[in-house]
């Protein structure tokens, strides 16, 4: 029958199974990297990159890191060290977020998993969150990370936003984000940044905070935090999880991603933290299988390498110190560097006020830059950033400030 | 406004009923998840004391002395990647190097396919995240379509298709009366499922029952799906593993493609590299031209964000770092059939020992099946004899992981076996 049966009456039958799939639009993140790459001249910035850079603007790995890397190197493969290194990352994790001596790590009711990153993490908890809250939606600070959104869409977990962002102030919409708390049914679920808001770089006050615990409470909301750049926002790691502390002595019960790609400078390892807290040990140990049960279908068990790396870090005194130093000079440098792109831009006798950019934490500077201004940016001075004027101060170094400062001056000194 | 709630907190105060119980009513409901099978035979394994133990429950490669084993390859490539790269992100899409070389093991190096560019191919979290990627590229661009998936399958493809709600049916594979394969059936099954349907292949090594389709049942199981219009994705977990040779091993999928299909592939180095905890594979989809690889590579990167946002880059690493050697991959490949050659070994000598202990069973299926399992045919009831009795360890399918048997536990193992089967007839 085969023989009678060419190849050409075959093909012609061929369903063409993929001829709906249309090409998903661009990341705007890399098509800013894309121009950025082809751009030929000499005086190029590139400040959408959100990886930190040293002062000769090259990526850095930590030498805590490059010591944790040779200590596990020639290490065994061993399933079972996969799943003890996971443990161990998820004990140390737990203890950075919540503190050593917090009730949490004492009497463990909690339940952890490690995840692949802070996306992962926090993906991990919307599937969780659709199955065992299905009637939940998720509130979303404007702006956030524009990937939040994706991830509660995919998990097919409805979204709401509320308010965040003042662009009058370019600071924090206290009262408004209040209200919306205030407005929302008795026990939504909130997504909040506790340090270093990407994409604004704005924070509560530690008093703001402890009102907008006490008034979830009140509301009896569920509080979710993704905890991205702990460390790396004031360079104090227990001062960046201050947030989550205040939440945690008003009783909340929350939930929190922690990543380790930037504060640890291991982007490409995808190493983060999901922790759920909960009643009592048998409530977590529920919880902990069932989030397990949902990576297991994703991707059985996380990556090893990365979370040998932190724990390996976290679990020795002395990496660990080295850490919190290299920490803490990444996060100078990013403060130096406001503080300079500030001072150039008002000794220029600027207008307008600049406040905001040393008032903002952590690698971001929303500029409050418009579109128009960042293509003058690319267009008449090559420097590249994305459209909403977000500018990652770790792409700035003292060899380009200057430049930068008077690229910013002229598009803006007529505004 | 700041005022008005300090007063609040100031009527309020902590001890007035917000207690942690009334704010902490969310997860009272969960249910513990039903505890994994395998893992529950490798802690009962590690908890018994006796010395004769044995563990044939175990997925995971074991030397002739039962120890893990990292390949020497691994760890040279290891050496010439520490302390020299970065860590920065890969692409979406994962390390392109990577992806090339392991595109040109599953289709071929001189693959038209590949010349042409029409496979769109994403780095994936080993098998399990290859095929997760795919069952949610197929429930978002084929909605109405399901998933036929043979009976018995790895335990874990229900879950991903389930969890990426793509509704299931299953195809009749593995005949327990001849411990081989049900040819007829399975092609009956292919023939009765509407035209168009997804189907999902194991490409080699079939996991759990060793038991894979000869080159002309593939043949004609590959012209049946033509006339059915049928979708092939094909699991490959274990392409080196099973005959030793990778060409070998991807037979099936160079059958279907000879035959013009536009597959889909998930593949892993979970086994075939040892990269266990690294979690590397690949998923890749034929298209009918570079544009539209571009788009559905495009599609699957955007499944990925919201998951993972980008692959690991560790395992990637030392894959590349393999594979674009030309020394370290023929290292590889002598490795890879070394751990073949030693599973071989091990099936032989069991089914031998077996014989000569004038067992009245048949224990041929014991080298016809392939791969790291053997689906015994033992009984629930013969399984947990083994255990109780002989303290060896399996899951309760009957499935024993070649892995576990080594020159000095097979005559063990065989005795013990004997013992439970000796009074059975067939």
């Amino acid at each position: 029958m085969r023989r009678f049966l060419g190849r050409k009456w075959m093909s012609t039958s061929t369903v063409g199974w993929w001829d709906n799939v249309v090409p998903a639009p661009k990341d705007p993140m890399l098509s800013v990297t894309e121009a950025f790459l082809s751009d030929t001249h000499p005086k190029k910035i590139n400040l959408g990159v959100g990886a930190f850079r040293d002062d000769e603007g090259n990526p850095v790995v930590l030498q805590c890191v490059r010591d944790a890397e040779a200590r596990v190197a020639g290490a065994e493969y061993l399933e079972s060290l996969s799943r003890q290194g996971s443990l161990k990352l998820v004990m140390e994790s737990v203890k950075l977020a919540y503190g050593e001596n917090s009730d949490v790590v004492k009497e463990g009711n909690f339940a952890g998993v490690q995840a692949i990153s802070g996306t992962d993490a926090c993906r991990l908890f919307a599937e969780f969150q659709r199955r065992f809250q299905p009637e939940s939606r998720i509130y979303l600070p404007v702006p956030t990370w524009p990937n939040h959104h994706n991830i509660w869409r995919d998990a097919q977990v409805p979204q709401r936003t509320f308010q965040y962002y003042n662009p009058a102030s370019k600071g924090l919409h206290f009262a408004a984000l209040m209200d919306d708390v205030k407005n929302a049914p008795n026990r939504s679920f909130f997504l909040l940044h506790p340090c270093a808001h990407n994409p604004t770089g704005i924070d509560p006050t530690d008093e703001q905070w402890r009102d907008i615990s006490y008034l979830f409470k009140v509301k009896n909301h569920f509080p979710f935090f993704d905890m991205a750049y702990q460390g790396f926002a004031s360079g104090d790691l227990e001062k960046d999880a201050q947030a989550i502390r205040i939440f945690l002595d008003d009783g909340h019960l929350i939930g929190c991603a922690q990543s380790f790609a930037k504060t640890m400078g291991l982007y490409g390892q995808r190493v983060g933290c999901l922790s759920v807290l909960c009643v009592d040990k048998n409530q977590a140990t529920a919880v902990k299988s069932q989030l397990q049960q949902i990576a297991r279908a994703m991707y059985s068990n996380p990556p090893v390498h990365g979370a040998l790396l932190v724990s390996t870090i976290l679990g020795d005194p002395s990496l660990k110190s080295l850490w919190v130093k290299e920490v803490k000079v990444m996060s100078d440098r990013i403060m130096k560097m406001r503080a300079a792109l500030r001072d150039n831009l008002e000794k220029l006798g600027s207008a307008r006020t600049w406040e905001h950019i040393t008032n903002q934490v952590g690698m971001f500077w929303y500029s409050g830059l418009n579109p128009e201004q960042v293509d003058r940016l690319r267009n008449e001075f090559h420097i590249y950033m994305t459209h909403d004027g977000r500018i990652s101060m770790a792409g700035v170094t003292t060899g380009n400030v200057d430049y930068l400062t008077n690229a910013i001056h002229e598009v803006t000194k007529s505004g | 406004m700041a005022s008005r709630i300090a007063i609040c907190r100031g009527i309020l105060s902590r001890n007035s009923g917000f207690g942690i119980r009334s704010m902490s009513s969310w997860w009272g409901h969960v249910q513990p998840a039903p505890k994994d099978p395998i893992l529950c035979v490798t802690e009962a394994f590690l908890a018994d004391p006796s010395p004769d133990k044995v563990n044939v429950g175990v997925g995971a490669y074991r030397d002739n002395n039962g120890k893990p084993v990292v390949l020497q390859c691994v760890r040279e490539a290891e050496r010439r990647i520490s302390g020299n790269q970065n860590m920065e992100y890969l692409p979406m899409g994962g390390s392109v190097k990577m992806v090339e070389e392991t595109l040109k093991l599953a289709y071929g190096e001189n693959s038209d396919l590949l010349k042409e560019k029409r496979i769109a191919a994403v780095q994936a979290l080993s098998g399990t995240g290859a095929c997760r990627l795919f069952a949610d590229f197929q429930k978002r661009f084929r909605p109405d379509s399901q998933i036929y998936i043979p009976m018995p399958t790895w335990a874990n493809h229900h879950n991903i298709w389930r969890d990426a709600q793509v509704p299931q049916r299953t195809f009749h594979y593995y005949h327990p009366e001849t411990r081989g394969l049900d040819f007829a059936t399975l092609m009956d099954d292919i023939k009765n499922a509407p035209n168009g349907s997804f189907f999902l292949l194991h490409a080699c090594a079939h996991n759990p029952t060793g038991v894979d389709p000869t080159e002309e049942q593939w043949s004609q199981i590959s012209y049946q799906f033509k006339v059915k219009g049928h979708f092939p994705f094909f699991d490959m977990a274990y392409q080196g593993f099973a005959s030793g040779d990778p060409e070998r091993d991807a037979k099936a999928i160079r059958i279907f493609l000879g035959d013009g299909h536009s597959i889909g592939c998930a593949q892993s180095y979970t086994k075939n590299m040892g990269l266990y905890g690294q979690r590397v594979g690949c998923l890749s989809v034929v298209c009918e031209d570079e544009k539209q690889s571009v788009a559905v590579k495009s599609q699957l990167q955007q499944i990925a964000r919201p998951m993972y946002s980008n692959p690991p880059v560790h395992g990637a690493l030392i894959v590349s770092t393999i594979l674009s050697d030309p020394d370290l991959k023929n290292l590889w490949l002598k490795e890879v059939k070394a751990m073949a050659d030693r599973i071989i070994g091990m099936r032989t000598a069991l089914r031998e020992n077996l014989e000569k202990l004038g067992s009245p069973l048949s224990w041929e299926h014991i080298t016809k099946q392939i791969g790291m399992f053997c689906y015994s045919g033992l009984t629930p009831e013969q399984v947990d004899r083994l255990t109780n009795d002989f303290h060896i360890y399996m899951t309760r399918n009957g499935r024993i992981s070649m892995a576990g048997v080594t020159t000095s536990n097979v005559g063990y193992l065989a005795t013990a076996i004997h013992e439970v089967t000796k009074s059975g007839s067939k």
